[in-house]
């Protein structure tokens, strides 16, 4: 695999073609607004909770293949999870894109793990952390977050 | 390299390094001296795959003879200016007053005084939009007239200038090529536009706006012009007194020169009119507890100790534009526009924004079903630099409905080949991603 490749896998190809989840949610119980202000990418992250559980998840924004790649993941892997759960994996994965993971944490997370290459581009870090700092930010109640 | 043959072989390399004849000058362009000037860019030509350095809107590389001018200063010239008897603080104030004369004729200023040194354009404009606009702008109805194609330093500063005052900012819209709705400006500027903020050249767009027509408009209504001419000064032989602006603004870095420094020119009436910028050492007649006078210009301008290096360093890289010759280097970038323009004009799905007749030397584009960021980042792998994003200019952004674009502008040591690279990791992008 060549460094290209490396970063954007075939997965995260798919998911920057075919987006799952990307849409708006109107019913739902959270959401924040996801801004780098460095680049303009901007990711709005929609929750809806039910007895402690994600029970629907979903996004809307622009942003690039790695960015909007990210949240699809995201919201693939999440719906159904409980909370607990949720800020688990999330914090996984940040620790993984920022090169903080423990190897055995990143294989709990099957096709997220698809980010790992990011790693490299220190550039690109902050496109595939975006939609996970919203979804904190959404489940704090905040408004939005900015990565900078 | 890794461009396959077959893409790249129906381009024609023009004669390179042959002479231009440009206007009554004629100058012999020779690209690999040029080059050879650059350390950077020869070092890291060598490496694998070499660089393709298509970033100069954002910033130039500089040529060994700024570098020197910088390193001579500090270890053969250096002490403070203006303050001390000794010999050496009244060599580095004459070099001071030197590196001034160089930027007076640079810009073909009247005198040498009416050039401010300061950090650069962005400064420039913040201390035209307190100094100058500020005062003005409480009169009712004040408007400041400001363009589509602005960038960041040429909105903000004024929309913190006008905070509370009421004033309006209007803004003179751009057709689909980027080229500026003339006859709204002469409706938009009126007698209660306080001054008309204008790029010379569109970061973005490449678009070479018709300064000396806007300015002689702007005028007829006794309206003040700002030129921003920092994205200008790189292609496009200045001239303050053909232009007929009040004030303009350049960045040292710009221009092959360092960092941290920048021009604010202006007429002499118009300066002297303005209060002082910041309060400190060197702008100061006399100072008691009771109240303080200030210096003329320059130096009312001028609090503290100035980057006195750096004004070392833009006199060095004007120096070497004029040796090189601004027609030359612009007659340069010129034909690699147009050969960048060919080589990826049957890219279905690229895009170019910004059309506009005689553009300086940017290449903005975009590629369907491509972010600008992946975009940037597949470049970078293949060796080629170049600007992804929304370039500091957001609403420009949002009148084209894009979240950005990818930029390619040229600087005068880049060459066919190099564009070649670009061509060729571009058609690697669509087959990868599209």
């Amino acid at each position: 695999m060549n460094e290209m490749e490396e970063l954007y896998r075939e997965i995260i190809l798919d998911h920057n073609k075919r987006p799952r989840n990307f849409r708006k949610m109107e019913d739902c119980t959270h959401h924040a607004d996801g801004h780098n202000p460095l680049c303009g990418d901007e990711i709005e992250v929609f929750v809806k909770i039910e007895d402690g559980r994600i029970a629907d998840i979903s996004f809307q924004g622009e942003g690039c293949a790695i960015s909007k790649s990210s949240a699809s993941l995201m919201t693939s892997a999440l719906k159904g999870k409980t909370l607990e759960e949720a800020h688990r994996e999330a914090g996984i994965v940040i620790s993984m894109l920022t090169g903080k993971g423990a190897t055995a944490d990143v294989e709990e997370l099957g096709d997220i793990a698809a980010l790992q290459g990011v790693r490299q581009f220190p550039a690109r870090v902050k496109c595939a952390t975006l939609s996970w700092h919203a979804l904190e930010a959404s489940l704090k109640g905040e408004a939005g977050t900015s990565t900078e | 390299m890794t461009f396959l043959k077959e893409e790249v072989e129906h381009f024609v390399h023009p004669p390179i390094g042959g002479t231009y004849t440009v206007a009554t000058q004629t100058h012999t362009f020779d690209i690999e001296a040029v080059r050879g000037d650059f350390p950077l860019i020869m070092r890291e030509a060598l490496r694998k795959p070499p660089l393709s350095y298509l970033d100069n809107a954002a910033s130039t590389q500089k040529p060994q003879t700024v570098i020197d001018a910088l390193s001579n200063f500090y270890s053969q010239d250096y002490a403070n200016i203006h303050r001390g008897v000794h010999f050496l603080s009244q060599r580095a104030t004459d070099l001071y007053d030197k590196a001034r004369e160089t930027v007076r004729r640079f810009l073909n200023a009247r005198e040498s005084a009416e050039c401010i040194f300061l950090r650069g354009a962005t400064e420039g404009v913040n201390l035209v939009a307190n100094c100058y606009a500020k005062p003005l702008l409480c009169r009712p109805g004040a408007n400041i007239v400001i363009t589509t194609m602005e960038h960041h330093a040429d909105i903000v500063p004024w929309q913190l200038a006008m905070e509370d005052t009421g004033a309006q900012l209007r803004v003179v819209p751009i057709d689909g090529r980027g080229v500026l709705d003339e006859e709204a400006f002469e409706k938009l500027v009126d007698e209660n536009t306080v001054i008309v903020g204008l790029s010379y050249v569109s970061n973005v767009l490449g678009t070479v706006n018709p300064a000396e027509r806007l300015i002689a408009a702007a005028h007829a209504k006794g309206v003040p012009v700002l030129l921003d001419a920092a994205q200008a000064a790189p292609h496009v032989a200045l001239d303050v007194q053909q232009l007929g602006c009040d004030l303009l603004v350049i960045s040292g870095h710009k221009i092959y020169g360092p960092t941290g420094i920048g021009i604010l020119y202006g007429r002499r009436e118009i300066l002297e009119k303005m209060p002082p910028w910041q309060g400190g050492g060197d702008m100061i007649l006399h100072v008691s507890f009771a109240g303080t006078t200030y210096k003329g210009i320059p130096d009312r301008f001028e609090a503290g100790t100035p980057h006195i290096a750096g004004a070392m360093g833009i006199a060095a890289a004007m120096n070497y534009i004029e040796r090189i010759g601004i027609g030359a280097i612009a007659a340069h970038e010129h034909e690699l526009l147009e050969y960048a323009n060919a080589a990826v004009t049957d890219i279905a799905q690229l895009r170019v924004i910004g059309t506009a007749p005689g553009k300086a030397g940017v290449l903005s584009f975009v590629i369907d079903g491509v972010h600008p960021h992946d975009i940037g980042t597949f470049l970078d792998a293949d060796g080629v630099a170049i600007r992804a994003g929304h370039h500091c200019a957001e609403p420009l952004m949002k009148h084209l409905g894009l979240p950005g674009t990818a930029r390619a502008s040229f600087g005068m040591y880049n060459t066919f080949e190099e564009i070649d690279r670009f061509a060729a990791s571009i058609r690697k992008i669509v087959k990868f991603f599209l």
